[in-house]
């Protein structure tokens, strides 16, 4: 085997490491430190580069880096039909496909001015809640792996991966589900569907309190949190935090209640809020909306109304795949609509919906052509992060850990 | 629907001169300002006691390309205590595409102004980092505006080096 | 028990060095989860309880690349990502693998955009490429098996003239 070069007695490294200039040992103990981290790094959930400047194991300020994972969203959503850009959708919060699909669609029908049928709406929001579990599934393990607990993660893809299933009936696919449509939804939940969930939820509660269980008997998880990376309420509000993170810092504003989309305003919730705005809060209330959540799954069960799920619009939602072969009005009129467009009217909407992580806003301006003259995709995790550097300031090294993950940022959106 | 005519109200009082046109559009209010009264504009609507628009929601801009007002600079901002969304525009009529920055008011608007300068090139003057957001440094396009292509200028972002 | 229960005295086997080796090797395969974006959250999918990356010997997930032989790179690689993965790469020791996991790390996938590399074998060694957006977790664990099957076939005195870590590459 080749002689490997050594640093210590191959001379000419050795020169060239004394020469480095940028490395000066004067004093150690006095100078301030500043370190990289990430963006390769289990703890920053994706992509995410921070620079810290350190003083001893204090953190003096933080600088976070984006755009590691910019996939040019924005500029692909002007280039392609409203249509096209659903599944695009799926991968802005790729922990909770499926709310991100039902805000796009429902951004899409501001615009247009049109309904889905009742039973649509509430398949989109049962589809919606069963994505917020699995959202706050990732966040509460990956959360608690960061700090230490790395059984958690085992436990909380145990219980995500019922809820994959589910999907994998309702959509046809497991993780990207692409499944809503303008006007409408991909599918009609069959009897099955709605069985896998009312099962899922009823073995769920226990498994949600032996989660808790695990955790909070931990004294090693609760000092991890308790107290950390406290944010006020003016703060939160005056840097734009929005949901999960918003409302343990005690501001009590959920978009499901404040601007009722869908059917959340004939579903009887709670909206948990806390008051400390510390980590430990910001884990408490990931929990209680999963519960809320449950609640309203349930709800939703008893009340899904029987019809169709595509609202008869001929010129803005899609024909049904069987009749388009067999008759030339539905022929046509998909023709049109896949190759023109659906041509909203000239104006801009803001739409926005209660995400898993926040307030997913999409932004359109349409100039009357079937492509979006422009789209904007307000994404809740790029505002949330906005906080880090602020929270981060005077605290420990080992808390920066807790921090983000308390904060939950999904690069894939925060990046687009 | 009252205190949408609140807001058209109290702002036609104090900026009669500055208000260019006020448009609802499925039920969303957006107000077109003159670029020069920004600051004020927003300092307004966040003090005051009836409206207290405390959140800045998001920060964007809209290339018109061809129309001789080349930008538009939108602002989606939120008044908790009364449950409402509003929506501030501004026209930039010419070259160089400036307007002031509003992180004075809404702390927040600090990295939606990096991210729309990125994109667009527009500057925002008295930001107190204006940086890229998302792009590396040393790129030297604004990869929103529309006269850039969806793919990109060849070699404009290197990729790595490859040592054998 | 299996072949223990035949055993009346000390036994032994017989085999090559070659043989003994590469089975080794390929039963402790340690990946570099590279995890970008969606692929990620498969990628965790792959290691959970129900499909369970652990039988194949491939559950030890190391976040630094000097003690890790695989790389999946699982997730939209773009050409600010792209300097990261080439360096994480170049810090790996030798010998080493790579999975594309994914459409967008094989070959752009539905991002045709100005900010993604159109596929990862523009700057890295590819050994095998996964289909899906994002592949299944059985699909992913296909991979590993395929290169499982790859290093099978090694035989040791293939790797005797690479240096365990190019300190001149590393360092970049």
């Amino acid at each position: 085997m080749e002689q490997r070069p050594n640093v210590y007695t191959d001379d000419k490294l050795y020169k060239r490491l004394l020469a480095d200039k940028d490395i000066t040992i004067d004093d150690a103990l006095e100078n301030e430190m500043v370190i990289n981290m990430g963006p390769q790094h289990p703890a920053t959930h994706g992509v995410l580069r921070l620079v810290l400047r350190l003083d001893g194991e204090t953190v003096l300020s933080v600088v976070p880096e984006l755009g590691y994972l910019h996939r040019g969203y924005e500029k692909m959503a002007e280039d392609m039909s409203y249509i096209e850009y659903i599944p695009h959708t799926d991968r802005l919060d790729y922990t909770a496909t499926l709310c991100n699909n039902v805000a796009y669609v429902l951004a899409v029908e501001k615009l247009l001015g049109i309904e889905a049928p009742k039973r649509a709406q509430y398949i989109r929001m049962m589809a919606a809640e069963l994505s917020r579990i699995a959202a706050h599934m990732v966040a509460i393990g990956t959360y608690a792996m960061d700090v230490g607990a790395v059984t958690m993660v085992m436990w909380t893809f145990r219980e995500r991966e019922k809820i994959q299933e589910i999907f994998d009936k309702l959509a046809g696919a497991r993780f990207t589900t692409s499944y809503t449509r303008i006007g409408g939804v991909g599918a009609d939940a069959d009897s099955e569907v709605l069985k896998m969930v009312k099962d899922f939820l009823d073995q769920f509660h226990s498994s949600l309190d032996e989660m808790d269980k695990l955790l909070l008997g931990n004294r090693i998880f609760i000092e991890r949190l308790e107290g950390i990376g406290v944010i006020s309420k003016e703060d939160a509000v005056a840097l734009g935090l929005t949901g999960p993170n918003l409302r343990s810092a005690g501001v009590e504003y959920d978009i499901r209640r404040a601007k009722p989309y869908l059917f959340y305003n004939e579903i009887d919730f709670k909206i948990p809020t806390y008051a400390e705005g510390d980590c430990l809060a910001r884990y408490f209330i990931r929990g209680d909306e999963v519960r809320e959540s449950v609640k309203i799954l349930y709800q939703v069960l008893d009340k899904m109304p029987q019809g169709e799920v595509m609202a008869n619009n001929p010129k803005h939602v899609l024909p049904h795949k069987t009749e388009i072969y067999s008759k030339m009005e539905e022929l046509i009129h998909d023709f049109m609509i896949i190759n023109y467009g659906i041509n909203p009217p000239v104006g801009d909407v803001y739409f926005s919906a209660e995400n898993p992580k926040g307030e997913l806003g999409f932004y359109i301006v349409s100039n009357g052509t079937g492509q979006p003259w422009k789209m904007k995709i307000r994404s809740p995790s790029f505002c949330n992060l906005q906080a880090l550097s602020k929270i981060c300031k005077g605290a420990m090294i080992s808390d920066v850990i807790a921090i983000i993950g308390s904060l939950d940022p999904v690069m894939g959106e925060a990046d687009k | 629907m009252q205190f949408k005519e609140l807001v058209t109200e109290k702002l036609k009082n104090q900026f009669s001169d500055s208000i260019v046109e006020v448009t609802d559009f499925r039920d969303d209010l957006s107000v077109l300002i003159k670029k020069e009264k920004i600051v004020e504009v927003a300092k307004f609507l966040k003090d005051d006691g009836d409206l207290q628009f405390a959140m800045c929601k998001d920060i964007t801009a809209i290339d018109w390309a061809t129309r001789k007002k080349r930008f538009t600079i939108v602002y989606q901002i939120f008044s908790l205590r009364n449950n409402f969304n509003l929506r501030i525009k501004a026209n930039l009529d010419e070259e160089p595409w400036q307007i002031e920055s509003v992180t004075s008011v809404w702390p927040g608007a600090n990295w939606y102004e990096r991210e729309t300068y990125d994109m667009y090139g527009v500057i925002f003057s008295n930001h107190p980092d204006l940086r890229r957001m998302y792009m590396p440094e040393g790129f030297q396009y604004h990869p929103l505006r529309k006269d850039f292509p969806v793919l990109g200028i060849p070699g404009s972002l290197p990729l790595p080096k490859v040592i054998k | 028990m299996g072949l223990e229960a035949k055993l009346n005295k000390d036994g032994f086997v017989t085999t090559t060095l070659d043989a003994i080796i590469a089975w080794a090797r390929k039963s402790s395969v340690w990946p570099m989860p590279m995890g970008i974006s969606c692929c990620a959250i498969e990628m965790i999918s792959a290691a959970d309880p129900k499909y369970d990356l652990a039988r194949f010997g491939s559950e030890v997930m190391r976040f630094t690349p000097r003690q890790c032989d695989l790389m999946i790179v699982a997730g939209t690689v773009t050409y600010k990502m792209a300097q990261v993965v080439r360096r994480i790469y170049d810090q790996m020791p030798e010998p080493k693998w790579v999975i594309a996991m994914g459409a967008c790390t094989s070959s752009g996938g539905m991002y045709r955009s100005y900010n993604v590399v159109q596929g990862i074998d523009q700057f890295l060694p590819v050994d095998v490429y996964t289909a899906g957006c994002p592949p299944r977790p059985e699909n992913l664990i296909n991979a590993v098996m395929t290169i499982q099957q790859k290093i099978s076939k090694t035989k040791a005195r293939d790797f005797q003239d690479i240096p365990l870590l190019n300190l001149e590459t590393a360092k970049n």
